[in-house]
């Protein structure tokens, strides 16, 4: 047992938050600490610049353009990321495509599909979860019929993540009605701009714009845009969900969300002393404190197995589940600490001297209600709790 | 023992949830809500005509009644409808101006509307540390300073603010013409104001009056406090119901256990929300209001938080949109908390009364 890093892993954290100090533009720091939408603009220069690094990918080997990262150089990457007020890499492409592709694509699809990803010439989004289909995922109902050459796709998917910026969907069609539900699912590459297909926004609890519902009426998709085999899109869903999985504890975030919740409670002025020397408020800190020192360890426990079996176990829902709540915690905690500062709806005083917060506290209650999502998505936590007792607990 | 309300109240209450329902279908309430002046000033006259306004303020102060079920009666009918209209400044500006002898027909009527400035940035709970300063000038008085999230700020034509005056905390009214204010809407919907006072002419309500104001800030509580129980029973109704019908895996998610007994823990604290509630609004006018009304608040912020929390985890993401009544629900249970001073704020003084 040792819980230390090696001289080489410090070297590569120092040659990391390096990186983002030269790197990293400020614009796009700045806006992430604003906790505010980043544009599309941001993630693509953003991308941009650790693609040149060579950094863009973690997840992918070497011989695909991947950096070819141990987990704990993947570990080390996340948290420096946070720590800089990097945004966060939109998973879709690079994290959830591109692994399946390696490893279910023809060679057709990984050549002209992964580039393009890496290159940022592709922006992609997820067509899975639909209105009756939620984490019930098997029961999907979007028809994809064979006709010739094509595949002609109708039904309509929902919670379709930044597919307002989207270039490419991949979905989850049913393509054998007949079957047992997983035995009867495709997974095919969808081009946004084949006609049939409409995107509409949905307006989150908070006001903010970030899913979509997709309608696909009649949509003619060409039969080379199958992944895989027809009907086995059920076991490419599940090798994606292990992938979506890793990183999921989100240590990172919630280390560099615990320093600003600590930063703003030592500033904030309760009953005539800083918010922190409220035994209370300080208990609240201090208990998150606890839990995250904890999951810091389980996360790199679990990625230590993972690295020794070569792929995530069932018992990686753990990150999921603990991770969240330990991150919705401390986005509770600096909304309470900004009490009725808190108030405002997000953009409504601008003003910098009227200003109840500045910017990068204003937005607090609205992260707290738009991260009341992380325990919904990627299989909500009560999903990862069935995945534990089944596969884990043999119950 | 009778835990009924009085016919009296029950029929206050039955008309003012008959006219709310009629006239703030949700889809109102979300557009008038998020939207300049964050309230609809046509149903703000309409729940005066009520005498919604007049139940907060006892017979001898011009209103009929003023006790602490009278107050719970009205908010919770708002809450059950998550109402937008500024009724708390009118009940805080009531409950201090009945420490003088002021005549307040204009404010129980509807026909004036109030808001009351407390909490400062800087000490939003706790108003002994308020840096707001009354000065003596000529006949009248000055005030100097600046008034954070005073519900309802957006829409008021007179706010009264606590000030220091020689020391001691006081009570002085400002027209709002006469000040700074600039409104804004908030979080979970309905307006509030930054009120900056630059030696604004004021007129002095009350000199003495931080047994005033705490008595404003205890019927504010019950007020608070019973929105909160009546959005919360809506909120877990429309839970339990969605349990009913959302069907995975073949079946109700509703029929699973897991989600049951949640459902049930939801249940468990609403009950104690309200008899918590109950227990603040009887002792309202009495010795220990202050201690009784912290409790009810400490609760009632942790329940909320349970409540709006799971409601939203048990919807799944449908509660996550805008577009879902349930989640404006959410949002005013869990903004509850910080009005008024939160639920941590009031453990300390429930402990520090003990």
């Amino acid at each position: 047992m040792d819980l230390t890093f090696t001289d080489e892993e410090n070297a590569f954290r120092q040659e990391v938050r390096d990186f983002f100090r030269e790197n990293l533009p400020k614009e796009i720091s700045d806006a992430v600490k604003n906790g505010g939408e980043l544009t599309k603009e941001h993630m693509e220069r953003y991308h941009a610049i650790l693609n040149e690094k060579g950094w863009l990918a973690s997840t992918w080997p070497e011989e695909y353009g991947g950096p070819g990262w141990t987990p704990v150089q993947r570990h080390i990457f996340d948290e420096e990321s946070c720590r800089a007020y990097a945004p966060r890499i939109v998973p879709f492409g690079l994290n959830m495509l591109g692994p399946v592709l390696q490893k279910f694509g023809t060679q057709e699809q990984k050549d002209y599909y992964l580039p393009r990803i890496l290159n940022g010439d592709d922006w992609w989004c997820q067509g899975y979860s639909e209105p009756g289909a939620g984490s019930d995922l098997a029961s999907l109902k979007t028809r994809a019929v064979r006709d010739g050459d094509h595949y002609v796709i109708n039904g309509q998917k929902t919670w379709t993540t930044l597919g307002q910026h989207a270039d490419w969907i991949f979905c989850l069609c049913r393509t054998d009605p007949d079957v047992k539900q997983q035995e009867g699912i495709s997974f095919i590459l969808v081009d946004l701009k084949t006609p049939g297909i409409e995107m509409r926004p949905i307006k989150l609890i908070e006001g903010g714009h970030e899913v979509n519902e997709v309608f696909f009426t009649d949509v003619r998709v060409p039969v080379e845009n199958l992944v895989g085999k027809e009907n086995q899109g059920w076991t490419i869903a599940k090798y994606l969900l292990t992938h979506e999985r890793t990183g999921i504890a989100g240590v990172g975030a919630s280390m560099q969300s615990l320093e600003e919740v600590k930063a703003l409670a030592r500033k904030t002025m309760r009953s005539g002393k800083p918010l922190i020397e409220d035994p209370l408020f300080a208990a609240r800190i201090a208990q998150v404190e606890v839990d995250l020192e904890a999951m810091k360890i389980t996360n790199l426990r679990m990625l230590f197995k993972a690295q020794k079996q070569g792929a995530p176990g069932a018992e990686t829902s753990i990150l999921k589940i603990k991770g969240t709540v330990i991150n919705q915690e401390l986005k509770d905690l600096a909304r309470r600490a900004l009490g009725p500062s808190a108030a405002p709806f997000p953009g409504h005083i601008t003003d910098g001297n009227l200003a109840l917060a500045p910017a990068s506290e204003a937005n607090n209650a609205a992260r707290y209600f738009n991260n009341r999502k992380t325990s919904i998505f990627g299989g909500s936590n009560e999903i990862q709790r069935n995945i534990l007792s089944k596969a884990v607990l043999e119950l | 023992m009778d835990f009924d309300l009085t016919e009296d109240r029950q029929m206050l209450s039955d008309s003012l949830n008959r006219f709310l329902a009629d006239k703030y279908p949700v889809e109102h309430r979300t557009k008038v809500a998020y939207a300049e002046p964050y309230h609809d000033p046509a149903l703000w006259d309409g729940i005066a005509e009520l005498g919604a306004l007049f139940a907060l303020a006892s017979e001898d102060k011009g209103g009929f009644g003023g006790s602490g079920f009278d107050i719970s009666v009205v908010f919770e009918a708002m809450g059950r409808v998550i109402c937008p209209e500024p009724v708390l400044g009118a009940l805080l500006a009531s409950r201090i101006l009945s420490h003088t002898d002021a005549d307040q027909e204009a404010l129980l009527s509807g026909a004036v509307r109030y808001a009351v400035g407390l909490g400062e940035i800087e000490a939003p709970y706790d108003l002994s540390f308020i840096k707001t300063e009354a000065q003596k000038s000529g006949d009248g008085y000055t005030v100097t300073g600046r008034k954070s999230a005073v519900y309802g700020g957006q829409a008021a034509e007179v706010i009264l603010v606590a000030a220091k005056l020689d020391g001691k905390l006081a009570v002085l009214s400002v027209k709002a013409a006469d000040a700074d204010v600039t409104g804004y809407g908030m979080m979970d919907g309905g307006g509030a104001a930054e009120v900056l006072l630059d030696g604004t002419p004021a007129e002095l309500v009350l000199a003495d009056a931080e047994a005033a104001i705490q008595d404003a800030v205890n019927a504010g509580i019950v007020a608070l406090c019973s929105e909160a129980v009546g959005a919360m029973e809506v909120l877990h109704a429309m839970t339990v119901d969605y349990l009913k019908q959302r069907k995975q895996f073949g079946r109700a998610i509703g029929s699973f256990q897991a989600l049951q007994h949640r459902a049930v823990d939801m249940l468990t604290e609403i009950e104690q929300s309200r008899s918590i509630v109950i227990k603040a609004a009887s002792e309202l006018n009495g010795e220990d209001a202050t201690k009784f009304c912290a409790m009810a608040k400490n609760l009632i912020g942790r329940a909320g938080r349970l409540v709006a929390e799971e409601a939203i985890q048990m919807h799944g993401g449908i509660a996550m949109t805008w577009e879902y009544p349930g989640s404006h629900y959410a949002k005013r249970i869990i903004m509850i908390d910080a009005q008024l001073g939160d639920t941590d704020y009031q453990l300390a003084k429930v402990a520090s009364a003990a």
